[in-house]
């Protein structure tokens, strides 16, 4: 039979070389080279102006696991966006090669490994902590059993002040109507052994520093989970001013960052009090309500930080009685020109939204230097000339998954082509100067990105070793005069 | 170590009316390798899940050792799932990767030190626990995987179709090893699959599901020797056991021109729904060639001879024109009949071979009912 995709509505996919095992596609395919131990080969490729990542497998997980990720994503989960499943592989002698999953890569999504070489501090492993336990929650509420939930098997996007968790492996989960306890338990228990290991891990490897206690961080997952989960499916009794308890309970989960679309309301046997339980809650409270206002799409905390800004600048304006006029006025006078006069070549480093809210935080921080307010003009050109430059460039970090740090087993040393170059045009409409002059320290260079993985090939001869080579050499150097 | 039991267990998933396991009823003995098999969406899953803990037991109880487990949370179920997948930690030694979930439960570290000890030497690894997993081959990593689970020293062992990522190869090795490993630990497992074959290779003995139904429960012989109905009869054995419904004349099955002398069992067994047939059983292996004249001969015309070597298999079918053709109906496609022949005198295609049934290999199962007679 011949090669047969089944996915997305790309006919481009046809050109990617299938007809050679995945470990040996050529180099200019590739982005980064995570492959190993694990179950299978994974690896990053180009495509176009995305970044795909293949997994082989055979032909019914493939398609088990495109089928789960449409679900999720259906459902509004945070996943990876599932491409395509190829199958009926060949190769040129006509020997039948491994199904493949395409799943695309997640823009400015950082997998925990990434985060841990930029000098962690403990806060932030706590933060990726919480995001996780968020996700659970939501895939949790969602039906999904994960079977295999850890740091590597999540990506985290910044997300404001805070992370946000995206599923990458749903191979071993399973969709169900509700989850009972002994599932969601099940799943937790898992969770904590995993990220206790990975945590175990890098103190081995010395990126986590000794004095950190993985059993305690691990632990703090579970804490979350619960508090989160009891906070969203508690059922209530109440026995007086029930209105004023029912929007306390919706406010609070707001809060949370959940939408409350339905409730369930029952009155005791004896007629005296009211339970009442959420029934249907939505991740995404505050992005929701960003979105419907302004159009912009962006994670939880980033809108919540927005709305602020916005409902600050709508006290200030003339038109605060009207909530989407002012919303709209927003975006035109404040995100947009903010956005815009970022320099291109400085784009790729984060996110337009959580630009905006280092921005905002780069303000305070200059307002109290200054004891006065700094208009948002002068903020952004210090943040842009100070800051912005010597940050990572994050939009395709690919760092070290799980597969890639397994790759350091001694069957898949011979390692080509670590470092990927690449030159993009991210920004079709620049607007760099569409908004007065900003003291940009661009060159007239394209947009350049490097990313080089932390791990070397292991192609280097030992110190020792080299010393006495070039012993060696001096001798027969000698010999030659 | 301990024994498990299923007494009646259900499980009813909210808003459907079938159980997806049914009542199901099973005692497996301490140290004893059982495997659960049958079609997808049979429960065998499922079973397993409600043993584990992940599925609410509607109905009925389940029971480890003498410990009812049905409304304890898996994690205090002293269970373990093993995984086939579990990622190894590149810069922690062999016995930090297996001992370190102990330490989660707050087992102490020499107890722990002494576990993995254990393990290490039931597992052919303890030259290597001081070193990283990169120093090791393929098979001793995955060793270390399964070293994770052992050191817990759980009452059972689950493993849900832990081989199924693996290719073919490899399947068939692993699942000798894992057999092989079950037996020396001694400690109680059950094991889901769908692949018969993997289900007689490895389990002392086999429960066969069909529906959330319990279809039969015993040794990877008695099922093929005496499968207890109609739907084990055709999913244990490969190539399947041959199945047609035929008419009784004079206590003999009539299969095309041939008469198969049925038992008095049989015979005695048959009910008014029946409405005089019997549905007949016989695997390729129990075929002898006979004379077209012999008593009991089966013609079969040739379709397809299929050589293996140390086996050959025709490929075949009783021809329609030897009369009632209406009643001959295989469960194997459409009056299919497969033989093994001896692979040094095979027949033509296009040519008529005649088969007798082997004595005392002839299965015979209610037509109305699918339930075995003899």
């Amino acid at each position: 039979m011949p090669l047969r995709i089944t996915g997305a509505a790309d006919a481009a996919l046809m050109d990617l070389p299938w007809n050679i095992p995945l470990s040996a596609w050529p180099e200019e395919r590739i982005a980064a080279l995570p492959r190993g131990l694990s179950r299978h080969v994974v690896r990053f490729v180009r495509h176009g102006d995305a970044v795909l990542a293949v997994k082989e497998t055979n032909p019914q997980i493939a398609h088990r696991e495109f089928t789960m990720l449409r679900e999720l994503e259906r459902m509004g989960a945070p996943c990876v966006h599932p491409v395509a499943v190829v199958t009926e592989r060949r190769d040129a002698s006509g020997e039948e090669l491994s199904a493949a999953l395409v799943t695309e890569h997640l823009a400015f999504s950082l997998p925990y490994r990434a985060l841990f070489s930029q000098g962690l501090r403990k806060a932030t492993l706590k933060r990726l902590i919480d995001a996780l336990a968020v996700l659970l929650v939501r895939l949790h509420l969602d039906g999904f059993y994960w079977g295999d939930v850890s740091l590597s098997n999540a990506l985290f996007r910044r997300d404001a002040a805070e992370f946000s968790a995206y599923l990458v492996d749903a191979e071993t989960g399973d969709m169900h109507p509700a989850l009972t306890q002994g599932q969601r338990e099940y799943d937790l228990e898992l969770a904590v052994t995993n990220i206790t290991g990975e945590l175990l891990d890098l103190q081995a490897s010395e990126d986590l520093d000794e004095d950190e206690d993985p059993f305690e961080i691990a632990e703090r997952l579970s804490q979350r989970y619960e508090m989160l989960w009891t906070a969203l499916t508690k059922r209530e009794t109440i026995t007086e001013n029930i209105p004023l308890h029912v929007a306390e309970r919706v406010r609070a989960l707001n809060a949370l960052g959940f939408d409350v679309d339905e409730i369930d309301m029952q009155q005791t046997a004896d007629g005296a009090a009211l339970t009442i339980k959420p029934k249907v809650v939505d991740a995404g409270h505050h992005s929701r309500r960003l979105l419907r206002l302004t159009g912009l799409d962006v994670q939880e905390n980033q809108a919540r930080r927005l709305l602020n800004d916005l409902d600050e600048f709508r006290s200030f304006s003339a038109l605060r009685d009207d909530e989407s006029f002012a919303a709209h006025q927003w975006l035109t006078e404040m995100f947009e020109p903010t956005i815009r006069a970022v320099p291109r070549n400085l784009r790729g480093k984060l996110e337009p939204a959580q630009i905006y809210h280092e921005i905002l935080d780069h303000r305070w921080y200059l307002a109290q230097a200054a004891k006065h307010d700094v208009p948002m003009t002068v903020a952004t050109a210090s943040y842009v000339k100070n800051v912005l430059p010597s940050k990572d460039d994050e939009r395709a970090v690919l760092g070290r998954s799980i597969a890639e740090m397994t790759a350091e087993l001694p069957a898949l040393t011979a390692e080509v082509g670590t470092v990927w170059t690449e030159t993009r045009d991210a920004h079709a409409i620049d607007n760099t100067y569409g908004w007065g002059a900003v003291p940009a320290p661009e060159s007239e260079e394209p947009a350049t990105v490097r990313r080089e993985t932390t791990r070397k090939p292991v192609t280097s001869v030992p110190r020792a070793r080299l010393a006495n080579a070039d012993d060696d050499a001096g001798e027969l150097d000698g010999e030659g005069f | 170590m301990a024994t498990v039991t299923y007494d009646k267990a259900s499980r009813i998933y909210p808003g459907t009316d079938r159980p997806a396991v049914d009542a199901l009823d099973i005692e497996i003995a301490d140290g004893e390798f059982l495997v659960l098999v049958g079609p997808s969406g049979c429960g065998k899953s499922t079973s397993l899940r409600m043993l584990a803990g992940l599925e609410d037991i509607d109905a009925g109880k389940i029971w480890v050792g003498d410990r009812d487990v049905t409304n304890v949370q898996p994690k205090d179920r002293d269970i373990a799932m093993v995984f086939q997948s579990y990622a190894l930690y590149p810069h922690m030694t062999v016995a930090e990767n297996m001992g370190f979930a102990l330490k989660i439960a707050k087992v102490d570290k020499t107890e722990i030190r002494q576990r993995v000890e254990a393990a290490a030497k039931i597992l052919d690894l303890t030259e290597y626990l001081d070193r990283k997993p990169k120093a090791l081959s393929g098979g001793q990593r995955q060793r270390v995987a399964m070293g994770r689970a052992i050191v817990r020293q759980p009452q059972v062992f689950l493993m849900d179709e832990p081989l199924s990522n693996l290719d073919a190869k490899l399947r068939v090795q692993t699942r000798t090893q894992i057999a092989a490993l079950q037996r020396r630990l001694g400690v109680t497992t059950v094991y889901v699959t769908h692949d018969q074959v993997e289900a007689l290779t490895m389990g002392d003995r086999i429960a066969v599901l069909k529906d959330g139904v319990l279809q039969q429960v015993g040794t990877p012989r008695e099922m093929y020797d005496t499968p207890a109905n109609v739907f084990v009869a055709g999913f244990i054995g490969s190539p399947a056991m041959n199945i047609g419904t035929y008419k009784v004349v004079n206590g003999a099955a009539q299969v095309g021109t041939g008469l198969v002398q049925l038992s008095r069992e049989a015979i005695a067994g048959i009910k008014d729904d029946d409405k005089g047939m019997i549905t007949l059983g016989f695997r390729p292996e129990s075929l002898d060639r006979a004379a077209a004249n012999a008593e009991g001969a089966i013609p079969v015309e040739v379709d397809v001879v299929e050589e293996l070597g140390s086996d050959a298999f025709v490929y075949g079918r009783v021809p329609d024109a030897f009369a009632g053709a209406a009643d001959v109906k295989f469960e194997a496609g459409d009056s299919q009949v497969v033989v093994r022949v001896d692979p040094r005198d095979v027949p033509a295609k296009g040519d008529t071979v005649w088969v007798t049934i082997r004595n005392g290999e002839q299965h015979t199962f209610a037509a109305a009912s699918g339930a075995r007679l003899a």
